[in-house]
């Protein structure tokens, strides 16, 4: 091919490059934050010897012991509750979740403990913890291992929550998520997981708390995040072949939102498709609807559109391809959206 | 060996309770994955084969029995093979093997009654078989066509449960019921519940909480845990300090350790659990103590964390093996019954590949159906425009 496109997603500049997946980016990761600071813990089920069941946390037990690297009881709870006291005694805990589906047992804690500590005490008590947590379908998988839980997390003051979508920013968010002294709930894309991409290990992209267009264009904005993101951007290209001009905003940060760039690009476009995994009902999507609308508005030119994951329990995996947005869903509402 | 006992009850000669980390003898007595169920095991039938007594639980078998115990274990054991190998083939999407916990399963099975209730995880496809529900109607769920086909209130079989521990609480909570029903008691119509559980599930708030509320209201609940020896890549140490059965006694109930590989052992503990809970004498806990002797899942791969010795040591006490040997020994069963049993097993396997790659996948609306027992006219415009969505593309490419 001569002279490509540079893929936003897995193009760096040609400083310091790896190629990596998403799983190796993150684990590279873990194990720059772990060098950077003794402080850094990694706990959960089966992340030590196993290295996770998705080998996110593989190799980090062996090279950094049994005491950074916890196999933990069997407890959601447990975990997010003892990394809090972890973080109180002066640890950086970084806990994983081992399907987004299990998280619910430690809701208690990251919603009654985890997000509220800081408040309660005036700021005398931070909680620099992370909370990994793969999520999203398309895995064929069982129940509880395939559902977009990110809104009741971004609804929760007090919590941050991020979502990587490609390796450069794995790499790099999860340090910068590590290094911050509020609580982040890292979501991983983890249909993702094994896709490559180039890495520019000597800086970070962009500061963890921003949103980022990935692809630059006129005729309607696709705002998405996760393993949407891919999603979004093969409909770009897919929408370009048709002469139609798609911008592709990448959340990054699913709370605090970072609308600036969504804002700027909606007044130049005047269309807004905003695309999830997650459900739409009171959601992130919903939350972007009623701001655009309100900072928009007289430069919208059709209605705020959704494509999302229905408001039903995530259905047996035959039915995960109607369930989940795919390309034909993203163009479709791009069309209705044009055509207003 | 100082008994668990001085460890949490320290004599004025005995170690500071806040050292009571066990020692590696006491580890091995029956927390770290071990082959060894240490003396309170209850076991009828040793791994040879040998018949033997125990001073609190016996069972009278007939012949007969014996030979159906054989069979439903012979036939689940084919059953979870050949499930592992359609996911081999790609009919699956996963599949969790039950491959050595047959014993602790059937034994369990077939002491419930009709009328009894069972709660399973989402490796008890032995319980499912006893409970009247043919392997064929598991095959869905990990096939991907489902979230698991039989009716629970016909076969009194909840939906298996994914989320660790959960179903813990909802079986106290259905035994809670069958006490507030007058269902416990002398009569013929008393009624328990049987809730399965793994020893990794041990340490969820669920299961501890589970333990509380059966214990408070006398609820009639058995809790099955069988310990498997591993938590996907976590021994039992990981879990606990003592011998899971032990815990019992914490929370106010019995807590019984029986060899999960004998079925016999199984049977007798199940029923003894199972009646003294009909009697208003619950809840109580039963350890099986056994083996995964397969990946926790199709995903999972085992030789990154445990030793093949173990496996091997576990191979020869063999929940199956053991019966074929006593009933040869008995002469309870000839050749014609082994082969008959295998001609039944082989029969059941084809029946599943056949049921399997002939599952037909679910339409699309079944995403939105049932969510509600009632209207929700949100959902209903959703669906209507996906249909219509959906409807655009027939004939098409999509």
């Amino acid at each position: 091919m001569a002279a490509p496109t540079m893929d936003p997603l897995t193009s760096a500049t040609p400083a310091a490059k790896q190629t990596l997946t998403v799983a190796k980016a993150i684990n590279n990761g873990l194990r720059a934050a772990m060098e950077a600071d003794p402080k850094v813990l990694v706990m959960g089920e089966d992340v030590g010897k196993l290295g996770g069941v998705f080998r996110i946390t593989d190799g980090l037990q062996k090279d950094f012991g049994e005491q950074r690297v916890l196999d933990t009881p069997l407890s959601e709870s447990g975990i997010i509750g003892t990394a809090v006291g972890l973080a109180i005694r002066g640890y950086r805990p970084v806990c994983e979740i081992q399907f987004e589906g299990f998280i619910f047992p430690g809701f208690d804690q990251i919603v009654s403990q985890v997000a509220k500590l800081h408040f309660r005490t005036q700021g005398r008590i931070k909680l620099p913890m992370v909370i990994r947590v793969p999520f999203g379908g398309g895995i064929g998988a069982v129940e509880h291992h395939s559902e977009s839980p990110e809104s009741y997390f971004a609804h929760t003051a007090g919590l941050k929550v991020v979502a990587c979508s490609n390796p450069a920013d794995a790499y790099w968010m999860i340090q910068q998520a590590i290094d911050s002294d509020d609580p982040v709930l890292f979501f991983e894309p983890k249909r993702r997981y094994y896709e490559k991409g180039e890495v520019d290990t000597t800086a970070a992209p962009a500061p963890l708390y921003s949103s980022r267009v990935l692809r630059t264009g006129t005729d309607a904005t696709l705002v998405t995040y996760g393993p949407m993101v891919r999603t979004s951007l093969d409909a770009a290209a897919a929408a370009e072949e048709e002469g139609r001009s798609l911008e592709v905003v990448d959340l990054r940060s699913l709370s605090p939102l970072d609308l600036g760039p969504v804002y700027e690009s909606v007044r130049r476009t005047g269309r807004l498709v905003v695309v999830t995994e997650a459900p739409s009902e009171s959601s992130i999507s919903s939350e972007i609807a009623a701001k655009v609308q309100q900072e928009c508005f007289y430069s919208l030119e059709a209605p705020v559109l959704r494509v999302t994951g229905f408001d039903t329990p995530y259905p047996p995996s035959k039915l995960e391809e109607d369930f989940l947005p795919d390309l034909d869903r993203v163009l479709h509402a791009v069309d209705r959206s044009l055509a207003w | 060996m100082s008994s668990p006992e001085k460890w949490t009850h320290p004599g004025p000669d005995g170690p500071p309770a806040t050292a009571a980390a066990p020692t590696a003898e006491q580890v091995i007595a029956g927390l770290k994955a071990t082959d060894e169920g240490g003396a309170d095991l209850v076991q009828l039938l040793t791994p040879e084969g040998e018949r033997v007594q125990h001073p609190d639980f016996d069972i009278d078998i007939s012949a007969e029995e014996l030979r159906g115990l054989y069979r439903d274990m012979v036939l689940v054991r084919r059953a979870d093979r050949e499930a592992n190998a359609l996911q081999r083939k790609g009919e699956l999407g996963l599949w969790v093997p039950l491959l050595g916990q047959e014993a602790a399963q059937i034994g369990a099975g077939r002491a419930l009654r009709p009328m009894d209730m069972a709660f399973p995880s989402y490796r008890e496809h032995g319980v499912a078989w006893c409970r009247g529900i043919q392997p064929t109607e598991i095959l869905g769920m990990f096939r991907g066509t489902d979230n698991g086909s039989w009716d629970p209130v016909e076969h009194r079989f909840h939906p298996y449960t994914i989320v660790i521990g959960n179903q813990v609480l909802n079986a106290a909570g259905y035994a809670m019921g069958q006490k507030f029903d007058g269902k416990v008691g002398d009569d013929a119509d008393s009624e328990a519940t049987m809730c399965f559980f793994g020893d990794g599930a041990t340490s969820q708030g669920d299961v501890h909480e589970g333990f509380v509320w059966a214990a408070v209201y006398d609820a009639p609940l058995v809790f099955f845990c069988q310990n498997n020896q591993w938590a996907i890549s976590e021994p039992t140490e990981r879990q606990s300090r003592l011998p899971l059965y032990q815990r019992a006694r914490g929370y106010g109930f019995p807590g019984i350790r029986v060899d999960g590989n004998d079925v016999l052992a199984t049977l007798a503990v199940s029923r003894w659990a199972l009646e003294e809970c009909r009697q208003g004498n619950g809840p109580i806990l039963i350890e099986a103590f056994t083996y995964r002797m397969d990946a926790h899942t199709t995903s999972d791969d085992p030789s990154r964390y445990r030793l093949s010795d173990e496996l091997e040591l576990w191979k020869l006490k063999d929940p199956i093996e053991r019966v074929k040997v006593y009933l040869v020994k008995q002469q309870w069963a000839d050749h014609a019954f082994f082969d008959s049993v295998e001609a039944d097993a082989e029969q059941l396997a084809i029946g599943m590949r056949d049921y399997c790659v002939n599952l037909p996948d679910p339409p699309a609306e079944r995403m939105f159906s049932q969510v509600y027992a009632e209207a929700n006219p949100v959902l209903d415009a959703q669906r209507d425009e996906f249909l219509a969505y959906h409807a655009g593309f027939a004939g098409g490419e999509h």
